[in-house]
């Protein structure tokens, strides 16, 4: 038995399958979104990074923060195939990430049974990954105002950790005052509360951030059901079958 | 080098190997989605622009 290179195999599988569904979701519902946000860049006053109070304020603690979008110098795929294909590369290749880590917290706790706890988990990570760090930084366009990168970069981290554990505090160890515990770690990100721009002012139309979030909330919700579903699955032919003589599995 | 240290401990593989096992799976999967949803160079970012707005992460 090798456990280790079943999970990979178990995870690969997955997550090739939920990438390419995925990739095909955000070529129609998130995409054109993003493309069309992108002509308002450098209308507003805010450009195309950061809110101008936070590129002013960091300015001198990251040189590099002017130059961070694709206006700049370093390479970027051209519009059209290319780029396409890398956010293709990016959803497989990070669809398979995800499946690594639902594979080994799931086996952590005794292994996924069949399709249907698959979805189970997969609602967990929607919830870990895309829930609750979008309560407090909802999905963005290009073109809008944000706070520091490195800032929301580790509220985001922070909450999707402190969700996770709170979750895995509520599902795993019966007591009601370990799960009130479990509770209070999903709620304290929300309280010390994202990082936020100095305005939220944007050339960005309302309404097209509104389908955005929409857009990215549902679609996310699917990857990650589909990414559960087929681990479950997947686990049942191929981990499944090979861990049953030492029984070391569920 | 996962595969070499898993491969030697043969079918009986105990609760320390599976957690082993299991932390180095759950490390690769969170380096790689580190990697592609968070790093700050340009190329990757730039590479996985409309992936990093569509997954809601942190961008620009």
């Amino acid at each position: 038995m090798n456990l280790f290179r079943n999970a990979v195999f178990t995870a690969a599988i997955a997550g090739l399958f939920a990438g390419l569904v995925m990739t095909a979701l955000q070529t129609y519902a998130t995409v054109p979104l993003i493309l069309q946000a992108e002509t308002f860049e450098g209308a507003g006053m805010t450009g195309h990074d950061h809110g101008s109070a936070a590129v002013a304020a960091e300015a001198e603690s990251e040189p590099t923060a002017a130059a961070h979008g694709h206006g700049g110098e370093a390479w970027a795929p051209a519009d059209g195939f290319e780029r396409f294909a890398f956010t293709a590369l990016a959803n497989i290749v990070t669809g398979i990430g995800f499946a690594l880590v639902l594979v080994a917290a799931s086996e952590f706790a005794g292994g996924i049974a069949g399709w249907r706890q698959g979805v189970f988990w997969g609602f967990a990570g929607f919830a870990i990954f895309t829930l609750a760090p979008g309560l407090g930084l909802p999905p963005e366009l290009p073109a809008m105002p944000a706070a520091d990168l490195m800032d929301r970069q580790v509220w985001w981290l922070g909450t999707v950790a402190a969700t996770a554990a709170g979750l895995a505090l509520i599902a795993f160890r019966g007591t009601a005052v370990i799960s009130l515990i479990g509770v209070a770690l999903i709620v304290v990100p929300h309280v010390l509360g994202a990082p936020q721009p100095a305005s939220h002012e944007s050339p960005v139309p309302a309404e097209l951030h509104r389908q955005f979030v929409v857009a990215v909330t549902v679609t996310n919700l699917i990857f990650w059901v589909l990414l559960g579903g087929v681990v479950g699955m997947v686990r049942q032919h191929f981990i499944g079958a090979a861990a049953n003589p030492s029984k070391s599995f569920a | 080098m996962m595969n070499t240290v898993s491969a030697s401990l043969g079918a009986g593989t105990s609760t320390a190997s599976r957690a082993i096992q299991l932390g180095a799976v759950a490390l690769l999967g969170l380096f790689v989605v580190g990697f592609v949803g968070f790093s700050h160079a340009e190329i990757v970012h730039n590479a996985g622009h409309d992936y990093r707005h569509s997954m809601a992460f942190p961008c620009h």
